[in-house]
Formats: structure tokens, sequence, C-alpha cells
């Protein structure tokens, strides 16, 4: 009996992972296919590439222009990313810890700019930025990613803090700790991993940001992707998928970073439990 | 060896008509109390009582909606919490993980901005308090539950606080431990002179460990007095039925009697029995009858209430007779093993007696 009622069980189980690694495999296939492409000798991109070069990615490097917009996204990642996580850190600890009037309000707040379409968000800023001459500098482009990157920086360090034995924070205090010596000495070495894996991710945000960087980019500053989208428009060269290439490579490396730390905070929350 | 230097009343805590109220429900209801300093004091009650919100009000963690809140004699009230310099040790170990066990009692030493040396030293020294000296550079983690209770303990009065409070730190652990736990916490506590504030709900701990024991109810203080007085002399209902075993009847007074006075009781299922009352009784007032079952004794003679075995319960260092009484009232009546007194066996009929003295008659107020 439990035989013939497993056999069906398992047949569907396979179609289903089956299915899965179908929607696995569509979803990733534009992404790889551009890591042949990238690895062709011809001037334009071209699948299956016709031999196995690198001087796409060598022209990158000599570009002035790549590597100028390059590190824009870079100063404008590590900015954002240091600016949201302070901000959102304090503001996870606020909607947790504080006895915040209006809490509802600010929590709606803090998931605006995951709600409001991009496209709206961009359209909004650059007319503000425009008027304060704020569009294609350093100071608005930190700015807007700031914006973008806060929401996922509180929902990261929120459930890094509720997985956090709040106890603690008052045990410090009866140490004779004060509420600032509590968060330095006791909460933020606890809740670290979470903040780190927050700022990978806002960095993340800001450094793949394509709709407000189109918006608030001018000729002279423009982030990687604003430059990759002109690059479509003018070239269509390989170094384009070149860059798209080391892009991904470099997010999956962080991404996988963030996920590493996520694992060993809750190995560590797991072994103080246990 | 930590000790703190006697004299002054630096140790010694008043509450005056503290009142917390969460919205509708008054936790605390108007309670005073005064600790003197180096007594152990027991706050205990049944969950909802308001004794951990009393802790917290002393500890900071908590402000009273009125009243004050006195150590010695200055008024902390408002005071922040890491500011009282009191010791504090909770339910949960609440060691900080990601220190090790020394790191963890040298920190409120740290906070105090008490330089390395001399820091690691009062930490150790705190560490040998406890019995723990070998294992201050492990972490938390790989101590057992008691073991992390101790270290607790340690970082908790390695700064030499005049007050110590506890809040059930022994109610994680497993019995036998509680129980050794509760011997090295009195001593510990008589050695270093320390004022513990030690809130439970498990009335035997209370009892053994405290000097004086305040018993709560729904936010208002029922009865503060020393063990004894507390299981012999309960001033209201609740601290007869929650503090030790007690037999309840339901009754009415059949003469007047003042405070403190021997009464006759009519009872609801028949009889007229002698009691003391622990309030002023009209006559003809409605009583609550209280009597251990270890003072209800098997009457030789004749006079007394009659009542039937149904159960006779052996375990050795006593022999509980559960009886029904004339009028349908369950009753336990406890034997000591080896007194000589006259036991029953389950079946027989049997005459109920007592002394008045050992009977409490509480009025119940409509």
């Amino acid at each position: 009996m439990a035989a013939a009622r497993s056999r069906p069980n398992r047949a569907g189980r396979m179609a289903l992972n089956a299915a899965a690694y179908a929607v696995t495999v569509f979803l990733l296939l534009p992404t790889l296919i551009i890591i042949p492409m990238s690895v062709g000798p011809e001037r334009f991109l071209r699948f299956p590439p016709a031999g196995f070069s690198l001087r796409w990615y060598a022209e990158y490097f000599h570009d002035a222009e790549w590597i100028a917009a390059t590190l824009f996204s870079l100063e404008v990642g590590l900015i954002a990313a240091f600016c949201a996580t302070v901000a959102g850190t304090m503001l996870a600890l606020a909607l947790v810890r504080g006895r915040l009037p209006g809490r509802g309000l600010v929590e709606l707040l803090v998931v605006g700019p995951v709600i409001v379409p991009h496209v709206a968000l961009a359209v909004a800023m650059f007319l503000v930025f425009e008027r304060l001459r704020l569009t294609g500098t350093l100071l608005g482009f930190a700015m807007a990613h700031t914006v973008l990157a806060l929401p996922f920086v509180v929902f990261t360090v929120l459930a890094a803090l509720y997985r956090f034995d709040a106890e603690l924070e008052r045990a410090a205090l009866s140490c004779g700790a004060g509420r600032f010596a509590t968060f330095r000495h006791v909460t933020l070495p606890l809740i670290a991993p979470g903040v780190v894996s927050a700022a990978l991710f806002a960095f993340i945000i800001s450094f793949d940001e394509p709709v407000v960087s189109f918006f608030i980019s001018d000729l002279d500053r423009k982030t990687l992707p604003r430059k990759m989208f002109e690059d479509i428009d003018y070239n269509i060269s390989p170094t384009l998928a070149a860059v798209a290439t080391m892009l991904t490579a470099l997010t999956v490396l962080a991404l996988l970073a963030g996920f590493v730390l996520k694992r060993a905070a809750e190995r560590r929350a797991a072994a103080r439990n246990g | 060896m930590l000790t703190l230097d006697p004299g002054r009343n630096a140790g010694s805590i008043a509450i005056e008509g503290l009142v917390k109220r969460f919205g509708p429900v008054r936790a605390v209801d108007d309670v005073s109390l005064d600790i003197r300093a180096g007594e152990f004091l027991a706050l205990l009650g049944p969950s909802g009582s308001g004794k951990t919100t009393i802790l917290m009000a002393i500890a900071g963690f908590e402000y009273p909606d009125a009243g004050r809140i006195l150590l010695g004699g200055e008024d902390i009230t408002w005071l922040p919490p890491n500011r009282r310099n009191l010791g504090m040790v909770f339910q949960r170990y609440t060691l900080f993980p990601h220190m090790s066990v020394l790191e963890n009692i040298a920190f409120p030493l740290k906070m105090r901005g008490i330089g390395r040396a001399e820091r690691e030293e009062r930490a150790r020294d705190a560490l040998r308090t406890v019995q723990l000296e070998q294992m201050g550079a492990r972490q938390p983690a790989q101590l057992s539950g008691g073991q992390q209770q101790r270290v607790a303990i340690a970082r908790a009065i390695v700064y030499r606080p005049r007050v110590l409070l506890m809040d059930e730190p022994l109610s994680a652990l497993d019995k036998k431990l509680r129980e050794e736990m509760q011997i090295e916490i009195k001593h510990l506590q008589r050695e270093i002179g320390i004022t513990v504030v030690f809130v439970t709900h498990d009335q035997t701990e209370a009892l053994t460990m405290a000097d004086r024991v305040a018993v709560l109810d729904h936010g208002r203080l029922q009865q503060i007095g020393a063990p004894r007085d507390l299981y012999e002399a309960p001033q209201t209902e609740f601290v007869a039925g929650f503090i030790g075993e007690t037999n309840f009847w339901s009754g009415t007074a059949a003469i007047a009697a003042a405070r403190g006075e021997a009464v006759a009781v009519r009872l609801d299922g028949g009889g007229v029995m002698p009691a003391t009352a622990v309030s002023p009784l009209p006559p003809g007032g409605r009583v609550r009858l209280a009597l251990r079952p270890e003072r209800l004794r098997i009457a030789a003679g004749g006079e007394g209430l009659e009542a039937r075995v149904t159960e006779a319960i052996y375990a050795g260092n006593a022999t509980t007779l559960m009886l029904q009484a004339a009028g349908g009232q369950m009753l336990r009546l406890r034997i000591p093993a080896g007194a000589g007194l006259p036991e029953a066996a389950v079946g027989e009929a049997v005459t109920l007696g007592w002394q008045a003295a050992d009977a409490r008659a509480f009025a119940v107020t409509p």
C-alpha cells in the first residue's frame, strides 16, 4: 500500500524538480550566454563565439570612459551603502526598541521606495535634482541610491534584531553601560553579520541601479549601468558583454559573502541557544 | 573573597505607594515595602501578582505611575538603570555570548572605567567567589546552565553593589541543581552582606531562602513577614491558601469577636468548632476557616466533627488521610510518623478536633 502510494508521489516530485530546473535554466540562460559572447574575437556580439580572446576585457581596462564610469559607480555605491547602513540600522533599532510615535507611518515610508515604481521615483528625483543642480553629481547619486537601498537595510537589520535577545541589553544596562555603550559593546557585535550583509546588499543595489541613474546622470558623470546602456545604443561591442560578465561575477560574489555571513550568524545564534 | 563594608544603611530600599498600570490593569497597586540593609527578601506570588514589575521598577526598567523608590534614603525612582549601581541576575542567564566568561564578569568594571589589570584581578576574584576559577577563558555556551547562572551572579556582584536583584534566577534549572544553588546563594549573601531582593513563584524557595517574604496577589501586598509568621499566622485568606497546604471551610461566626480573639464558628456542613478571628467578626458574619492538615487531629474523645476516611496515603515521614466530613466537605489530615498520634484506616469513621489557635477565621467581604 505504502509502496503503491509512494510511486506516483516520486514521479510527481521528479516532474516538479524537472520543472523547477527548467525555469531556473530559462532565467539564467541569457546571463550565461553573455559569458561566451564576451570572449569572442570579432568586433560584433555574436553567439556562438568564433574563438577565444580576452581582448574585450583588455579594451575595457584601457578605455578611460569605462573606467571613469566604474569608479564613479564604486564611489556612489560605497557612499550609498555606508549612509543607508547607518541610517537603516538606526531606523531598525528605533522601530524595534523605541517608543516611536507614528510608528506605522514610519514603517510605511520605509517600504515606500520598494513599492513606488522606480521610474516614478526617477522622474521625481530628476525634477527636484535638476532645480538643485544635483544631477550628475556624486552627492545627488549618493542620496538617490541611499533612498533606494534603505528599505533593504532596514529589513535585513530588523531580521537580525528579532533574532537578538533583547534581555542582553537590559543585562548590559544593569552592568552600568549607558544606552550607547550597550549598543556598541553588546547589540552591534551581535547583529554585526546582519549589518554587514545589509551593507553588501545596499552596495549591490546602488551598483546595479539603472533606472534612477539613467535620469539623473549627465554627460560627464554617469554610472556603469548608464554607460552600458549608452554603449548598446552606439557600439554593441563585445566590451559590453565583458563588463556584464564581470558585473555578474561581482554581484554573485557579494551575495555569496552575505549568505555566508548570515549562515555564520545563525549558527552562532543556534550554538547560543543550544 | 568579596565583602562589603558594614555599617550605614546604603543597602536599604524603601518602596512607597508604588503603582504601575499596564493599560487598564494595575500590575502593582499601591505597594509599600521596607527592605532592610543586608536582608534577604523574597517577593512571592503567582504569575501576574506584580512581583516582577516591582523588581523591574527597583532595577529601573519600569518607571512607576505613582510612588517612590528610595535606595539608602536616596530617591532613585527616575534614575536610569545604568546609574543605579544595583546588581541584577535575570531568569535566563543573559551572559554576553561574544565575550568569554572573564570578559563577561569584567564588563561592569570596564563600564566604570577601571583599568585592565585591576579589572582582571577583580573579575577573577568574583569568579572564585562563585567557585568557577578554572572557567574564565571559556565561552558562556560551553558552560552548563548552573555554571552560567553562577557567572551571571559573579557579573552582578563584581562591582560590589549594595543590592542584588534576582528575577527567578533558578527557575531554568532542574530540581537538584536548584536546591544546591539555593544554599549557595544564601551562603554568598551572608558572606558578602549584600541586600538581596529575590523574585520567585516557588513558595518553598521563598521560605527556605528568605529572611522575610512579601506575598503579592493581583498587584497588592498581602503580607510581609518571616517565613514562620506567614505559615503559622497568615493574615489573609490568599496567604493561607498560597503558602503550604490548607483546608478551607465556609461558615458563620456564632458570636462577635475582635481581632485575635477566640470565636466559635458554625460550619456550613454542620457542627460548631473553635477558631481564632484574624479580623474583627460580627455575630452571624460569613467566615472562611483555614486549618493546616497537620493541625487537624483525630480526637480520642467523642466531641468534634464527624468524618469518614476515604483514602490513606503513606509517604514515609507522614501519612496523609483524605477525609469526608458529615457535610460533604473534603479534608486532608496529616499524621507525622513516630509521634504516637492515633491513626485510622480507610472507611473508618473518626471524630476530628483542633486547637482554637490553629484554626484561623477570615471575615468574608461580600
